[in-house]
């Protein structure tokens, strides 16, 4: 090949001249077409982690009750019993908006495969969603058609596997027009000694191809999500895999049992890069080489070329390694369940990866050339991009009426009213286990083999960390956290998704840097290690990028099978306690700290100043004492306060089936819009009969924690009394059918 | 009581039922797979939801030609209980086994709720334990639950008493009638939409639905009672 022809299709294939000129050097020769895609794909941003790798470095991924943490397909934990969880999140953000349905499918269909190749039975889905706005004047039509197809995408595919979709968060900003965020997240749960790896090992044993057969679809998937999108982007709908939920129920099944026969040594999915990253990574991790004969894939399409072949990301589709000898058990598994399981090639022993087609070589690569050796980048950054003012503009006096007309606006919101249209379309109930599904702080599914129970929750708030990453991502942990402590669960390790712009800009470099050194921090902090995750750039298009947006995932353990308590209140006549008090911390510059609330951007439509301030030691301790008094029964319900603060966190609190309102009486020096609608994290609130409040408070107090009793339980009513005046009084009711009906009306107008 | 869980390549339901009936019920239960002819010694089938062959064509189409639906259909014919929940009806129905179809719901949407259903009739092996006067909540997950039959059926459905649930307060998906679940000819084959597999457990937020099993549990007995007899 010409040296000239061999750079251009480098450049094609997303290497920079100097990574290009990095290939030459090292293999000493013109690379050929098949080399160049594979290292292309091995070294773009999204299978590299060049420019965050030398930063991930910065997370503590240790502890004791971690079975396997980050690089292989999805973290392991121990929850006991002798049983252990697989878990992850990744995002699927490029091909969802430019084919939501297929993209968002396909995103599902990912993240279960990275944890059922690691044996594990997946049994739980949640996804983080980030939509440009419905109403939005300019983009509204096309935002709608976006979040109709992402939903309908996530629901097809999960419901037709039968892994429940049990739970999530979804909100939105004009910067999520063009670039929408779908993070997915899954869970499985296996006996602690069955755990698969994805290395190859024993040198002669056969590689196996099994699942779906390889087509033309999904070719450089990889190369899109590390690029930004422009005006031709739409021309990259090929680009996007198409996912069958059925073949993948198949695949499930046939590849746990197929586990069971003791004759896989090693199996990884073929995900984003396909071929080429499963060969590669699999002999990587067993330190071994493996040579793979491209005749022998099985095809849907003719004439692929080498290059095809390797890129293609086809979904369902296995790589595993066997026993030599044992085939024949393997493969009388997968055709049992109508599937193609093919020899492909051999382990050897040379730590290369080599590829023939009709016979011939047509790319030998080293393994650790493709891993170890790939760019990385510390790249250039400055201070975190910042566009809102830090000063607080002059705010109006409000009195009860507008506060309540503010506390309806709310309610709403695309923010925060229900989203039933998006988790009633979810099966979130299949194999019966799922104890706190959609609408709770956190989801829980029992475990009825170990006789315990997994909570869940995920969470992100991108105008925090677009006013403040490194304290936006410090908020993120210590409310994902909460949302776990309401049910009582103790939470014990995090998975992340890192979403951000392109990294090339020093100022979203920056942004990054900040976010995931406060994600470090913060998870030594709470004791939750990261056992794995994805990082998703470059979401930008035309140059307008997202909001700086980690998303957490946070896994936490419960030691008993039962329903847990919810955040609705159950009966009238209760006691409201708001654990942490009115305004934890010393209120330091709340004023400034108010345009980074909900009701700022909603209510008075602009952001400014800072996120809330946390203290760390006192969150931990509100947290302690949420999950002491839940667990020890005195809770009949409890609900964090996040996004709308305490008054949509009460309003919440009101919409069980039986519509329970509240009577409350705050004293305070504080203004009374600051106190119902400031965000400053670590506060639960819980409703306690009166029996029970006195241990309840003689627990906060242990801990060091505000018990402030702040009103009553009441039937259907919402009245909060200011200093010893009524605000307002509201029908619970009318409350819920604004908050319920909401999201229908933006969706589907 | 011995219930047989059909498995298809695509149902996902069975291992709730399998759950249900053993975990919940104290019941036997053996899992029969699709291509086996041989139901084994079981006094009653149950087709899980799901779907069945990836429903592709129709929801139900391609399962009515597997060789265990012949077997199931041979042990209705000889009046053996067979109850298809969600895919399991969709699947009755094509095979002629029940009357009626199933299209998507009003509203085009896959919708999971937990919802409020009637017996229509207690004069059934699967609703002796229910009163008509008294709803139970049991969860929905569909997206093709619409039932639909022409009038004449219908009104001949309601005339032979076999109409076995239908929904109250609201109809989640446009079903005629507001029905839920049918009875076949012969009462010994019931589809319904919901899931009463899912409400067999206070844990999970419902045990209305073991009201189903425990009268497929009574008539079994009766039936052996007789038989002894």
């Amino acid at each position: 090949m010409q040296p000239e022809v061999a750079e251009r299709f480098a450049a094609e294939q997303g290497l920079t001249r100097q990574e290009y000129q990095r290939v030459l050097e090292r293999l000493g020769r013109i690379p050929t077409l098949t080399e160049l895609s594979i290292v292309g794909v091995m070294w773009s941003e999204h299978c590299s982690y060049k420019s965050s790798r030398l930063h991930l470095k910065k997370l503590p991924t240790r502890g004791k009750r971690i079975l396997v943490g980050p690089g292989e397909n999805a973290g392991i934990v121990d929850i006991g019993g002798g049983w252990a969880a697989a878990f992850k999140i990744e995002s699927h953000n490029h091909p969802s908006f430019i084919e939501p349905f297929q993209g968002a499918a396909t995103g599902v269909g990912g993240i279960l495969r990275d944890i059922f190749t690691m044996g594990a039975r997946p049994v739980a889905v949640l996804d983080a969603l980030r939509f440009g706005p419905p109403d939005d004047p300019e983009a509204g039509a096309v935002n709608r058609r976006v979040i109709r197809g992402v939903v309908e995408g996530i629901a097809h595919y999960g419901n037709c596997i039968g892994v429940p979709t049990i739970g999530g968060e979804c909100t939105f900003e004009p910067c999520f027009s063009a670039n929408p965020l779908i993070n997915v997240f899954a869970l499985g749960v296996f006996r602690r000694d069955s755990i698969f790896l994805g290395a190859a090992k024993g040198v002669g044993n056969p590689v196996i191809y099994v699942g779906a057969k390889t087509g033309r679809d999904g070719i450089q998937g990889a190369s899109m999500a590390s690029a930004e999108f422009d005006e031709d982007s739409e021309a990259k709908r090929p680009n996007v895999q198409v996912g069958d939920p059925f073949l993948e129920k198949l695949l499930l099944e046939a590849c746990i049992e197929a586990m069971r026969t003791g004759a896989i040594l090693g199996i990884q999915d073929m995900g984003a890069a396909g071929l080429t990253c499963s060969t590669a990574e699999m002999g990587d991790r067993g330190g071994v080489g493996i040579e793979i004969e491209l005749d022998l894939v099985p095809q849907r399409e003719h004439g692929m070329t080498p290059e095809e072949i390797m890129l293609s990301e086809s979904q369902e589709r296995m790589l595993l390694v066997a026993e030599r000898g044992r085939e024949s058990e393997v493969v009388g598994v997968f055709a049992k369940w109508g599937l193609d399981a093919v020899e492909i090639g051999a382990v050897t022993g040379d730590g290369r990866l080599r590829v023939r087609h009709h016979g011939e070589v047509v790319a030998e690569l080293e393994n650790t050339f493709l891993s170890d050796d790939a760019p990385l980048y510390d790249r250039p950054r400055t201070a975190p991009l910042r566009t809102a003012p830090l000063d607080a503009p002059s705010l109006p006096d409000t009195g009860g009426p507008e506060l309540l007309a503010a506390l309806e606006s709310l309610l709403a919101s695309a923010d925060l009213c229900s989203k039933r249209w998006i988790w009633e379309q979810y099966d979130y109930q299949v194999r019966t286990n799922t104890t706190a599904g959609p609408g709770s702080d956190a989801a829980v599914i029992r475990i009825k083999e170990a006789g315990v129970s997994l909570a869940m929750s995920l969470d992100g708030n991108s105008r925090y960390c677009v006013l403040d990453p490194r304290q936006g991502t410090w908020l993120m942990v210590a409310e994902c956290c909460r949302n776990l402590s309401t049910v009582g669960a103790e939470p014990i390790a995090a998975t992340n998704n890192l979403n951000f712009g392109n990294p090339e800009r020093p100022e979203v470099m920056a942004q990054l840097v900040e976010a995931i050194e406060g994600l470090g921090d913060a998870c030594r902090h709470f004791d939750t290690p990261i056992t794995g995750g994805n990082v998703s750039l470059y979401n930008e298009t035309l140059g307008d990028g997202v909001y700086p947006s980690p998303v957490l995932g946070i896994v936490g353990t419960l030691d008993h099978v039962e329903a847990p308590v919810g955040p609705s209140f159950r009966r009238a006549g209760d006691t409201l306690v708001l654990l942490g008090g009115i305004l934890p911390g010393s209120g330091d510059r709340l004023v400034q700290r108010f345009g980074s609330s909900q009701y700022a951007k909603t209510v008075l439509g602009r952001t400014w100043g800072l996120p809330p301030a946390l203290d760390a030691d006192y969150e931990a301790a509100v947290q302690e004492a949420t999950r002491r008094i839940v667990n020890r029964g005195l809770a009949s319900s409890a609900h964090d306060l996040g996004s709308g603060g305490l008054a949509v966190a009460l309003a919440e609190c009101c919409f069980s089936p039986e519509r329970i309102g509240a009577g409350v009486e705050l004293q305070t020096t504080l203004g009374a819009r600051e106190t119902l609608f400031h965000e400053a994290p670590s506060r639960v609130l819980i409703s306690v009969a009166a029996a029970d409040i006195e241990e309840t408070v003689r627990i906060a107090a242990g801990t060091g924690v505000e018990a402030a009793v702040i009103g009553q339980t009441q039937k259907s009513a919402l009245s909060v009394r200011f200093n010893g005046a009524l605000l307002f009084e509201a029908s619970v009711d009318r409350l819920y059918d604004t908050w319920d009906t909401a999201f229908e009306r933006l969706v589907e107008p | 009581m011995k219930f047989g869980v059909v498995i298809f390549p695509g149902s996902n339901c069975d291992h709730d039922a399998v759950y249900a009936l053993s975990g919940n019920l104290g019941q036997s239960v053996t899992e029969i797979w699709h291509e086996s002819e041989d139901l084994g010694d079981v006094d009653a089938v149950f087709l899980p939801g799901g779907f069945s062959y990836g429903d592709y064509l129709r929801c139900g189409a391609i399962a009515r030609f597997s060789p265990v639906i012949r077997s199931v259909r041979n042990f209705a014919r000889m009046g053996g209980l067979v109850i298809g929940v969600c895919n399991g009806f969709q699947i009755l129905c094509e095979t002629g086994l029940l009357e009626g179809a199933l299209i998507r719901n009003r509203g085009l949407r896959f919708i999971c709720r937990t919802v409020d259903v009637v017996p229509g009739t207690s004069n059934s092996p699967f609703t002796s334990n229910c009163r008509t006067d008294r709803p139970l909540r049991i969860p929905i997950a569909h997206g093709e639950g619409c039932y639909i039959a022409d009038d004449a059926t219908l009104d001949r459905l309601e005339a032979e008493d076999r109409i076995a649930f239908r929904y109250h307060g609201e109809n989640p998906n446009g079903s005629r009638r507001e029905i839920a679940g049918v009875l076949g000819v012969g009462r010994n084959v019931l589809g319904m939409m919901p899931h009463p597999e899912r409400a067999c457990d206070p844990a999970v937020g419902s045990s209305d639905g073991s009201a189903v099993f425990h009268s497929m549990i009574a008539a079994a007995e009766a039936a052996r009672a007789l038989h002894a007899a």
